[in-house]
């Protein structure tokens, strides 16, 4: 991936066009285009009910779109269940409530996929999954159970678990909204050292800390647009928009 | 009592104040906690003592445990000379005296077979697990012959052995296919949905009697004239059926008691719907549902007293006609009772089992 990183203006690693979902009656996603470059850092942020997670939750296939295209890594999403599952083994996802398998060890969460999905020998993946550990500072916890760790553990975890399947891109849905305020510092360094290293991201949260200091492109969306996108200096220091103007106001003003 | 005082963040934990542990506490607390609780207790153990020592001396004291006729009985206590005597027809029913040592074997292995399942730090389980795999067949060779063995018609099964062939079978056929139901019955696709819902809510519709009537006497209308079918292999299948039905909603519960994330974490990391079923839903599906499931299992093994309707004699059925020997008569209690311990041993071995099995799989996310 890091070598792809010079010509990273033209190489195109997320394509979304013309893209609409509906939940019954009920537009959710209107026309949303959207292109993401290699290397990319987008953060995503909105009102509740913008369809943000929806969004992000379109580009591993857990949400069916209607209409329009989306290809990654060059593969479209279509009900081709082989194109589905080339897509999410490319594709890491950290949700906001962890979803951690609850009767696995900690260990045996970050090798499952690895083993079963990329036929990786189990010695392999589980020293792959003791560096991710370590890079996100709990390899002492390995042997554990989820339920005995602290949130940000958990989410921690989480993210090492998608790590070891070795994804091109990873997706963030408001990973730190179920948080004790003093384990979200915790996971955000978790995700800027992420950053630093060069991989594909698009994070739903409302951290704008983070936006200002990790993402390259700060989007805005409210009922199912995108209302704006801009690099994070413009989106902040001058919205475009009344409406990201009153969500900024309604976010920063206390 | 004067309290220490500590500095503030150096306060050590203490042990609990002492009138709040110990064998009198407990008492306190549990029997004589209020006016009524101790009135219920007094009561309670008057009861006790009204009852139990006539019921030992019934029982223990003043029972004949040897003897051949009804004269060698004592008047006043229990003739468990009877079931001594009749011992051999309650564990093998009408099954050939010289052949039931193919019974014992049987058991024996079923043992073997059941440990290797049940209990996983048995030595070389993988080994045994593949045993337990094969030993239905050979099971099934050792009870009904053919095969080099002099072959044993399954009208001279009864007895003990009969329920434990009714129980296994459908123990360990029901819950695959109830799995297989609720996963059915989940399913996208229409054909494969609706056959589960129908079959679940037929089989939930009528009563078990009903089906092993359909079993014993409809079937040989439907299937072409001429072709016999065995009686208890009728049973046998209909009893598995039965209980899948009620497994398959069991565990549908367990199913819808996971949260959407489970599913949705294991298809982000590009696991299949195989993968995903059968190493993330159904490990916690099947741990959430094992009291429901041992449930079944239970209902299940009482339930094939029923058999009796169809000419069947499980425990039970060789009780009732016990109870009419004309040589033997007034012994319905010591009968009954015999029988009522036999599945009483069985079924809370059952919950036993199921609550060991509770606790091993908690991994303390419950928090």
């Amino acid at each position: 991936m890091s070598e792809t990183q010079s010509n990273a203006t033209t190489d195109l690693c997320i394509e979304i066009r013309n893209m609409n979902k509906w939940y019954g009656d009920f537009h959710v996603l209107k026309n949303i285009n959207l292109a993401v470059t290699r290397g990319e850092k987008i953060v995503i942020c909105g009102p509740s009910g913008s369809g943000k997670s929806t969004m992000i939750r379109c580009i591993n296939r857990l949400e069916e779109h209607q209409e329009g295209d989306i290809i990654v890594d060059g593969t479209e999403l279509t009900n081709d269940l082989k194109n589905i599952d080339a897509v999410r083994r490319e594709v890491g996802m950290v949700f906001q409530h962890f979803n951690l398998f609850p009767h696995l060890t900690v260990l045996e969460n970050c090798t499952l996929a690895p083993i079963w999905v990329r036929k990786v020998p189990k010695a392999e993946a589980e020293a792959t999954a003791m560096e991710f550990l370590e890079r996100v500072k709990i390899p002492e916890q390995a042997n554990k159970y989820p339920g005995q760790l602290s949130g940000g553990q958990q989410q921690r975890v989480a993210i090492a678990r998608s790590l070891c399947m070795r994804p091109n891109i990873m997706l963030f849905d408001e990973p730190t909204s179920a948080l004790d305020p003093e384990m979200i510092k915790e996971v955000l360094d978790t995700m800027v050292s992420l950053a630093e290293e060069g991989i594909t991201m698009l994070c739903v949260t409302h951290e704008m800390g983070f936006a200002k200091k990790v993402a390259d492109r700060v989007i805005f969306m409210d009922e199912g647009e995108i209302i704006e996108s801009n690099t994070p200096h413009e989106f902040f220091d001058n919205p475009q928009h009344d409406r990201t103007k009153l969500f900024l106001s309604q976010i920063l003003g206390h | 009592m004067t309290k220490e005082t500590y500095a503030p963040g150096t306060h050590p934990s203490l042990p609990p104040p002492k009138n709040t542990v110990g064998v009198i506490y407990w008492l306190k607390e549990n029997l004589f906690s209020s006016a009524t609780n101790s009135i219920v207790t007094l009561v309670s153990i008057y009861l006790l003592y009204l009852a139990l020592p006539s019921a030992i001396n019934w029982l223990f004291i003043d029972a004949t445990y040897v003897g051949t006729t009804r004269k060698d009985c004592a008047p006043d206590g229990a003739c468990l000379a009877f079931i001594g005597e009749r011992f051999n027809l309650f564990v093998y029913g009408f099954y050939p005296a010289e052949l039931r040592w193919r019974v014992n074997l049987a058991t024996l292995l079923l043992v073997v077979a059941g440990a290797a399942v049940l209990w996983d730090k048995i030595p070389a389980r993988k080994q045994m697990l593949k045993f337990a795999m094969v030993y239905p067949f050979i099971g099934a060779w050792l009870l009904t012959g053919g095969f080099g063995l002099e072959p044993v018609g399954t009208h001279l099964f009864g007895g003990l052995m009969l329920t434990l062939t009714i129980g296994v079978t459908g123990i360990v056929f029901s819950l695959p296919l109830g799995i297989l139901l609720a996963l059915g019955r989940q399913s996208d696709l229409p054909i494969i949905k609706y056959f589960c819902i129908g079959f679940i809510e037929f089989i939930r519709g009528v009563p078990l009697i009903t089906l092993l009537f359909v079993a014993s006497t409809m079937l040989s209308y439907f299937l072409p004239p001429g072709t016999t079918f065995d009686l208890l292999m009728r049973v046998l299948i209909m009893v598995t059926l039965f209980a899948s039905a009620y497994m398959a909603e069991v565990i549908r519960g367990g199913l819808q008691a996971l949260p959407k994330g489970q599913l949705e974490a294991a298809e982000s990391l590009g696991l299949n719907y195989g993968q995903a079923m059968r190493f993330i839903i159904l490990p916690q599906a099947l741990k959430i549902s094992i009291p429901g499931i041992v449930n079944t299992f239970i209902g299940l093994y009482k339930d094939s007293t029923l058999v009796i309707v169809i000419g069947l004699l499980d425990p039970l059925g060789i009780g009732r006609a016990s109870v009419a020997d004309s040589d033997w008569l007034g012994l319905s209690t010591e009968v009954y009772l015999f029988v009522a311990v036999f599945f009483f041993i069985s079924c809370f071995g059952m919950a036993r089992y199921s609550l060991y099995l509770e606790n091993k799989l908690n991994t303390g996310h419950k928090r």
